[in-house]
């Protein structure tokens, strides 16, 4: 069985079409994501799914139920994080736990919750004294409070720094690794790509790409970089005799040596040692999501 | 209806610690009361029907924390948790919308009652407050017009697109009335000019009303009051529902 089946959804607002036939199917324990810049068409896809948006046109099952007809049942049955919701600031990250435990048939223990997502020390503490970080970890708990079995987050590292967003992704495993289905947005790449097991690249409301992070990098036949910094011009001569370097750029005391093959960086460097030449700030840069969006759309994914 | 009660309670705690709401719900009528006691009394006088001036404020005074209730607080309320998105997320839960909105006027009734409590234990323990009426009868008339500012309360958090209009809107609206309908100064007191204006007012016939059950009069003498508010009410109930936004 498939957890969410997404058949050529279209959705638009007046005359921007914000989803334009997407069509995808996300398997049970999966982790996946959408990823594309802001105004792809991201959120107007998950709101579909849970429900809070009509389409206008195509075929949309969440465990098998229909969002629009059978919200209440489905809402039993997913958990949420929502790009942009709030809560009392009065009331107490305990009380909000019991609160919204309440509104389900089943549910999880609140104080297990808490514990996990590091927020037992608040538990008495309001939702307004909160940080951004914390407000977020109440939010994946409460989108964990009814055991749900897929789970939607949508930006759910927005605006956090980058150690809080890691452990995030700590956290988002752990919950697949407890056989929950994840299905996340995002318009960080490097997000998709350490986070997710399948990613949909969205751009203009269009799927422009669809598998598993290393599929889809690996499609781009890119080659690896190894970059380094050098104190005079060197002769490049030597560095294009190496098996497996198809180019190499050199300015302003920078070296970039492009090339595909394994072993390239061992290489490189015994001939960076027997020329005796002096080097620093040696690195390798490989292909990564980023660029996959930058060969199928012609543009940069970075904002 | 699962979590109705969770949700009821909930919204009482978190009425009890906005200290602003707090205040004009359950302690400025009784502090008026005591202000306006401590300078005039309650001496039976002739102007007022040979009762009290505190006899007569009681009642008038259910009227100031009805609509302050009606038009400070819920729409403020209503319309802030709207747009910070608190409604969103209850939303994606299986709490009905209709579970939402009954125990939201569920809290806001409690707590108005919980007002009209506090002004007539003040009432009675500081000015032995004379009651001439029917408590049943005082206390269906309070319903009535408790449910028909609310009602009121929610259109104008509909109608305004943030909390800070909800807010301006609502005082506007609110302030001319609580002076002109008798509820904050007796109407007798007031010339009749503008007595001819607060005929017009909703709020002079929740006045009018809670006036004449407190001193025993029955619901007969008072059909006009009883359908004004009514249609009030209906009304209410109907633009409110059909201007409610979630988001």
């Amino acid at each position: 069985m498939t957890a969410i089946a997404i058949d050529r959804l279209h959705k638009s607002y007046g005359d921007i079409r914000a989803v334009d036939g997407v069509t995808f199917e996300v398997s049970p324990g999966e982790i996946f994501g959408m990823v594309g810049p802001n105004g792809a068409g991201k959120t107007t896809t998950i709101e579909c799914l849970e429900g809070l948006r009509r389409p206008d046109e195509g075929r949309l099952s969440v465990l098998g139920l229909d969002p629009q007809r059978q919200g209440y049942e489905l809402r039993e049955r997913i958990g949420v994080q929502l790009q942009e919701s709030s809560l009392p600031d009065r009331l107490k990250v305990r009380e909000v736990m019991g609160l919204f435990a309440a509104f389900y048939r089943r549910s999880a223990d609140s104080a297990a919750l808490l514990e996990q997502l590091g927020l037992s020390e608040k538990a008495g503490a309001a939702f307004g004294q909160l940080s951004g970080g914390q407000k977020q970890r109440l939010f994946i708990a409460l989108a964990l409070i009814n055991d749900p079995e897929i789970v939607f987050l949508d930006e759910l590292t927005t605006g956090l720094d980058p150690q809080a967003r890691r452990a995030m992704w700590d956290l988002v495993k752990g919950v697949r690794d407890r056989g929950k289905t994840v299905f996340l947005t995002t318009h960080y790449m490097e997000e998709a790509e350490k986070l997710c097991d399948r990613v949909a690249i969205i751009d203009h409301g269009k799927i422009v790409a669809l598998d598993t992070p290393r599929n889809l990098v690996a499609s781009l036949e890119a080659e690896n970089r190894i970059v380094f910094s050098v104190e005079a011009p060197v002769d490049e001569a030597p560095f294009r005799a190496i098996q497996g370097v198809t180019r190499v750029e050199q300015s302003g005391g920078r070296i970039i040596i492009f090339g595909r093959e394994d072993g390239l960086l061992v290489r490189v460097v015994m001939a960076l040692d027997s020329a005796k030449i002096r080097f620093r700030d040696l690195r390798t840069e490989q292909p990564s999501l980023e660029d996959v969006f930058l060969a199928l759309t012609g543009k940069e994914m970075r904002e | 209806m699962r979590g109705l009660w969770k949700l009821i309670l909930v919204e009482l705690k978190l009425y009890l610690r906005e200290p602003a709401a707090t205040f004009f719900t359950i302690v400025f009528a009784p502090m008026l009361l005591l202000l306006f006691g401590t300078i005039y009394g309650n001496k039976p006088n002739p102007f007022f029907g040979g009762r009290g001036m505190v006899d007569v404020s009681v009642p008038s005074y259910i009227a100031l924390i009805i609509i302050s209730v009606g038009f400070m607080g819920i729409p403020v309320a209503t319309a802030a948790n709207r747009e910070a998105g608190v409604l969103r997320r209850f939303r994606m839960t299986p709490l009905r919308p209709e579970a939402y909105i009954i125990s939201n006027i569920a809290s806001y009734y409690v707590m108005t009652a919980i007002g009209v409590a506090a002004l007539v234990v003040v009432g009675k323990a500081v000015y032995g407050m004379k009651f001439e009426g029917n408590i049943l009868s005082v206390w269906a008339g309070f319903t009535l017009g408790s449910l028909a500012f609310f009602a009121l309360g929610y259109l104008i958090a509909g109608v305004a697109s943030t909390a800070r209009i909800a807010q301006a809107v609502g005082m506007i609206a609110a302030f001319p009335m609580m002076f002109l309908s008798g509820s904050a100064i007796p109407l007798e007191v007031l010339p009749q000019s503008v007595r001819n204006i607060s005929r017009f007012l909703p709020l002079t016939h929740v006045v009018t009303l809670m006036r004449g059950l407190w001193a025993g009069e029955g619901w007969a003498e008072h059909l006009t009051e009883v359908a004004v508010l009514g249609g009030v009410l209906i009304v209410g109930i109907i633009l409110s529902a059909r201007f409610f936004r979630w988001e």
